[in-house]
């Protein structure tokens, strides 16, 4: 059924008794022409793009627990394309485009809230590392601009901006186009469309290893509910990369931390704009509900539990009342943590796997929310072709061995 | 918090140790190719459950030693000298 105002009529002079289920809850069948491991946001993308771009129906969705239970629905909601190197703002930006048609296309409300990122300057070197920045995402076609002191505090009035200052803000700059998207819905958008063509979604079954033919090539999965076969499997589970990987006989050069956030109590409209000081460490929104959602940092030590240590649930609210002392009477509300893929350079990995007819998407790390509609546009565009989308072709595994790394580590604005 | 046994100062938070990653790596020959290269400047095991790895009290004595420590539940089962071999968990 498609959503509209006149569906919104019909359900409420019918008592809202009338809705279809959103998805179906299929049977897994003993055979797909694809398999998708991970039912969050990258892997619902996938599916959805491997039947509508590339025409594949007869696909499944593989979730271990709940769809969209994992980092996408961890995360602080933050879409922007702010980055540093042309094949990382071709990636990136393109996402944020896909996002910008995404409500419309799925016939979803993804609740798109383009209200702009601002990343502040405490220092001169931030001022010079920032017009650096700008100057690239201008040359790479991405909007950008910088902000004098003046200019922030106009944007942002509840910023500290007196002398006495703990951090000093000095000025910042502005990607008008980046914002905020309803997380959820980002999974549950794509799991219904994905539904309607066809996909099967399987939630509550647990990838426990991999089968492989006569020739090597990947010839199925053995699940908590039985094997299923394909010849094309493709992993999006983020911070659980490496233990498909080792199911599968390989490594990755990824390491899993447990990546930090938490919201306070709702209140009225105060802040319209995202906040990101990179000096600090704070990153601050307020939801359309009224949370203030502050993020997000690691713990910088390997994790596989999505908790998050007391010491940087302090650290993080420290830096946020550095910038934003008004927010000390607000309580805190809930406090999680997801479990994200680090690589070194702080780039995706979207392609083929040491095994022929396995492929992965994964070392987003702590921004992959951002990433999800390219994530599953280029890992569908590989799985159907058997060769990567141009805009995966520098990001590959192998430039781990290469040494042709994308190092956005500074880029992206946070330590990670 | 979770809190490490340093062996020269005892039990303290989590917030004064910093963490260097996995431990008993070993840095292949320089005739190594840049396959074996790149494998032992990046990838690693990343384990859901027992990992050894090494620590530093940062802003304690300063020294390093080694940690046998869950990474799903955080319990730390040994921790032991830097150079010395990995014990049998």
């Amino acid at each position: 059924m498609k959503y509209s105002a006149l569906a919104l009529v019909r359900g409420a002079l019918t008592r809202q008794a009338n809705w279809p289920a959103v998805w179906r809850s299929p049977e897994p069948k003993r055979r797909y022409d694809a398999i998708v491991i991970g039912g969050g946001g990258h892997g619902l993308a996938t599916a959805y793009y491997l039947a509508k771009n590339h025409g594949l129906t007869q696909v499944a969705v593989l979730e271990r627990g709940w769809l969209g239970g994992g980092n996408t629905g961890r995360n602080t909601t933050i879409v922007r394309s702010n980055y540093l190197y042309p094949e990382s703002a071709r990636l990136y930006d393109f996402s944020l485009r896909l996002y910008e048609g995404l409500t419309r296309e799925l016939n979803f409300n993804l609740m798109l809230s383009q209200r702009g990122l601002i990343d502040l300057a405490h220092s001169r070197h931030d001022l010079d590392s920032m017009a650096r920045w700008v100057n690239a995402m201008h040359m790479n076609g991405v909007d950008a601009q910088l902000l004098t002191r003046e200019e922030v505090a106009a944007r942002a009035p509840l910023l500290d901006m007196s002398p006495e200052a703990r951090f000093p803000i000095r000025g910042g700059f502005l990607q008008p186009r980046a914002g905020t998207a309803r997380h959820d819905a980002v999974a549950w958008g794509y799991a219904r469309a994905a539904d309607a063509l066809g996909v099967d979604i399987i939630q509550n079954c647990e990838v426990r290893g991999f089968s492989r033919g006569p020739s090597g090539r990947i010839s199925g999965v053995e699940t908590s509910r039985g094997p299923i076969a394909s010849e094309r499997i493709g992993i999006a589970v983020a911070g659980h990369s490496s233990v498909l990987a080792a199911l599968a006989g390989f490594r990755l050069p990824v390491t899993s931390y447990a990546l930090q956030a938490m919201v306070t109590e709702p209140v009225k409209p105060a802040l319209d704009v995202v906040l990101l000081s990179p000096g600090t460490g704070a990153y601050v929104s307020q939801s359309d509900k009224g949370e203030m959602v502050l993020g997000a940092a690691l713990d910088l030590f390997p994790s596989y539990a999505q908790r998050g240590s007391f010491a940087l649930t302090q650290g993080i609210l420290a830096a946020t009342l550095a910038i934003l002392p008004a927010f000390s009477r607000l309580k805190l509300l809930r406090q999680w943590a997801g479990i994200v893929d680090v690589v070194h350079d702080s780039s995706p990995i979207i392609g083929a796997t040491p095994v022929p007819g396995l492929y992965i998407n994964c070392g987003w790390g702590t921004g992959g929310f951002k990433g999800i509609p390219v994530g599953g546009w280029t890992l569908a565009h590989v799985m159907a072709n058997g060769r990567s989308h141009e805009l995966a072709e520098p990001f590959q595994l192998e430039r781990f061995l290469t040494g042709r790394l994308i190092d956005e580590a500074a880029a992206a604005g946070i330590a990670h | 918090m979770m809190q490490l046994e340093c062996p020269w100062c005892g039990v303290r938070d989590e917030s004064e140790f910093a963490c260097a990653g996995t431990t008993h790596i070993v840095r292949p020959p320089l005739t190594a190719s840049d396959r074996e290269w790149g494998e032992y400047l990046f990838f690693r095991d990343n384990p859901k459950g027992l990992h050894r790895e090494r620590w530093r009290h940062v802003f304690g004595c300063g020294q390093w030693f080694n940690v046998a420590r869950d990474t799903v539940t955080h319990e730390v089962r040994a921790v032991y000298a830097l150079s010395a071999p990995p014990p049998g968990l």
